[in-house]
């Protein structure tokens, strides 16, 4: 697994072998000397980790005669744009980011709603059969996509709604629904049930009390669920792949597999252009987010 | 005061709308899928009910075989591959970095987030060799070996799809871990390190033992998610060359799509259902053992 990138570490950390034995500063050398296989491993897995992106992020600059002639390491001769713009263009990755947004964000607002107050049925309110729902509810994160895709394929064919985003909704919020009802329950356990008794003695339904109350309460769950969720439908290619079936319904994901047989297997430059462009998002969330983002990927890791 | 957290339609109305969806468009189609595995045709020309001939045809297909052997294949190395490296990176969190372990954390868990298809096609082309040699083979060229074809023999490509999943979930299995083993009470540690145990003994006796459970959820997640391997390999091979990385996810998809053989394509499909059940009980089963055996 290090092999493969293992020698460009060769370059920082060091090297006091030869120094005076007796100095001042001795005992600190040694301490050095003790820490440095440690300094290394930890250069070298950051570099294992980090230096892919980098490459990728110069090679979006690079020409494609510096691909073809020139060595995979060297930097870009200029920093050009051109490779963007035509990747955003030619390669329609901008239509392809603007599907995927009007696809996944309202599936995100569906899942948050109906999770949420699912959640809130299932763990505050008290009734019998609650217990069996939520288990139901369980099954749907084990089930691997394969066994649904067959039916659903059927029936938005049927029905007319293949030729829309429509199908990439409903199937996104399904599949979204059970871990966000599972953690939202998790959520209201952490509040006392007299939270809402109490709010529901000066006449208020408590569905009022629900809105008004138990969303607010819970709203740093529903953040973290809403960043997870958007990174599983974001990243998704299963369902996208299966139920897009004109070029113009593209996710940003089917876009860019598709994007080298389009616009020819060569064109090196556009491709990692395309590529950057598909990162980006999910790496300026992690940027400003990544404590947040760690804990609740984490927390949501049921969903394998 | 009961009777209010009780209430009936106040109940369908939050719970209602969650489990219609969830049950027209998953329960519903899982259900409708079992159903499929006893017709031929797809959406398109019409169904034929012909009994058991999938469930024949699936036990003499070598295309399913082969496709069984490279998904548990793949599920086996990469899940060891990517708990066993987690642990480590999660003990040198834990033991080596302590403190100042958070940044490290951070940037180790970046390629967790990237979208797979576009972790697939940057992995492609640091892997290719021509016509633009990519930095693997850069690498190799210049410790003055032969430039490899990873993606001509089905060995090499298995390899790179390996390094590639490890690669993307390091992070995140040595973030998962890493909670489980921060949780062990420092006076357990203390007090094993004043009977002598360090290093090796230490994790051996102690820090396993104590973050058993977390390590098992670890495998459980890691074989599930590696069983229903499908956008890595569809971006980065698409199974080939042939078939020899094609797994059953990726067999059941072209069976469906390609070939329009939804009766078939379902059976694959619940085949691939009944080894995630299978494994993850049989894991559970043979763990309960070992927990008590502790």
């Amino acid at each position: 697994m290090t092999s493969s990138t293992l020698p460009a570490t060769a370059v920082p950390t060091k090297t006091p072998e030869r120094r005076p034995r007796v100095s001042p500063g001795a005992r600190r050398f040694r301490r050095g000397l003790v820490k440095l296989p440690l300094n290394v491993l930890v250069a070298v897995i950051l570099v294992i980790t980090i230096y892919p992106l980098f490459w990728l992020v110069i090679s979006s600059f690079k020409t494609n005669d510096e691909f073809i002639n020139g060595d995979a390491f060297a930097l870009p001769s200029s920093i050009a744009w051109d490779n963007y713009i035509e990747a955003w263009t030619t390669g329609n990755m901008g239509q392809y980011f603007t599907n995927s947004a009007f696809a996944v964000f309202p599936a995100l607002a569906l899942i948050i709603v109906l999770g949420t107050a699912a959640g809130f049925a299932l763990e505050v309110m008290v009734w019998k059969g609650r217990n069996g729902v939520l288990l139901a509810f369980l099954v749907g994160i084990m089930v691997p996509g394969q066994m649904i895709l067959l039916p659903l394929f059927t029936v938005y064919f049927q029905t007319g709604l293949s030729g829309t985003l429509w199908p990439l909704i409903i199937t996104y919020t399904a599949i979204g629904l059970p871990l966000t009802v599972f953690m939202m329950a998790t959520f209201f356990r952490a509040i006392p049930r007299e939270v809402f008794e109490a709010s529901t003695l000066d006449g208020a339904t408590i569905i009022r009390s629900f809105f008004v109350i138990g969303f607010p309460m819970v709203r740093n769950g529903i953040f973290t669920i809403a960043l997870v969720q958007f990174f599983f439908i974001w990243n998704d290619l299963l369902i996208a792949l299966t139920f897009t079936n004109s070029s113009d319904l593209r996710t940003i994901q089917v876009g860019l597999l598709n994007f080298t047989g389009e616009f020819g297997a060569t064109q090196y430059g556009p491709l990692f252009a395309a590529i950057c462009i598909n990162v980006f998002g999910t790496l300026v969330l992690y940027l400003v987010l990544n404590q947040r983002v760690m804990k609740g990927l984490t927390a949501g890791s049921v969903k394998g | 005061m009961k009777h209010v957290l009780g209430d009936k339609r106040a109940i369908a109305i939050l719970l209602g709308p969650a489990l219609l969806v969830y049950t027209l468009v998953m329960l519903v189609p899982v259900i409708w899928s079992l159903g499929y595995t006893v017709f031929e045709g797809n959406a398109i020309t019409g169904f034929t009910f012909v009994g058991v001939d999938n469930f024949v045809r699936a036990a003499g297909d070598p295309k399913v075989w082969d496709a069984v052997l490279f998904t548990v294949k793949y599920a086996l190395v990469v899940t060891i591959g990517q708990v066993f490296i987690g642990y480590l990176m999660s003990l040198l969190y834990v033991f080596v970095l302590k403190r100042s372990s958070g940044i490290i954390r951070t940037l180790v868990f970046f390629p967790v987030v990237l979208p797979t298809v576009a972790v697939a096609l940057l992995f492609q082309k640091m892997f290719e060799v021509a016509p633009s040699t990519g930095v693997v083979n850069t690498v190799i060229t210049s410790f003055g070996g032969d430039s490899v074809d990873w993606f001509g023999s089905g060995a090499n490509a298995f390899l790179v799809i390996a390094i590639m999943d490890i690669w993307r979930s390091i992070g995140f299995y040595g973030v998962l871990l890493y909670a489980g083993i921060v949780e062990i009470p420092e006076d357990t540690l203390e007090s094993a390190r004043l009977d002598g145990a360090t290093g090796w003994s230490l994790v051996r006796h102690i820090v396993i033992p104590l973050s058993l459970p977390v390590l098992l959820s670890a495998i459980i997640f890691s074989i599930n998610g590696t069983l229903k391997v499908f956008d890595s390999i569809i971006a980065l091979t698409n199974g080939g060359p042939g078939n020899a990385t094609s797994p059953l996810t990726l067999y059941m998809f072209q069976t469906s799509f390609s070939y329009g053989e939804y009766g078939y394509g379902s059976t694959i499909a619940l085949l691939l259902t009944i080894i995630c059940l299978v494994v993850t009980v049989f894991i559970f089963r043979s763990s309960r053992r070992d927990l008590t055996k502790v």
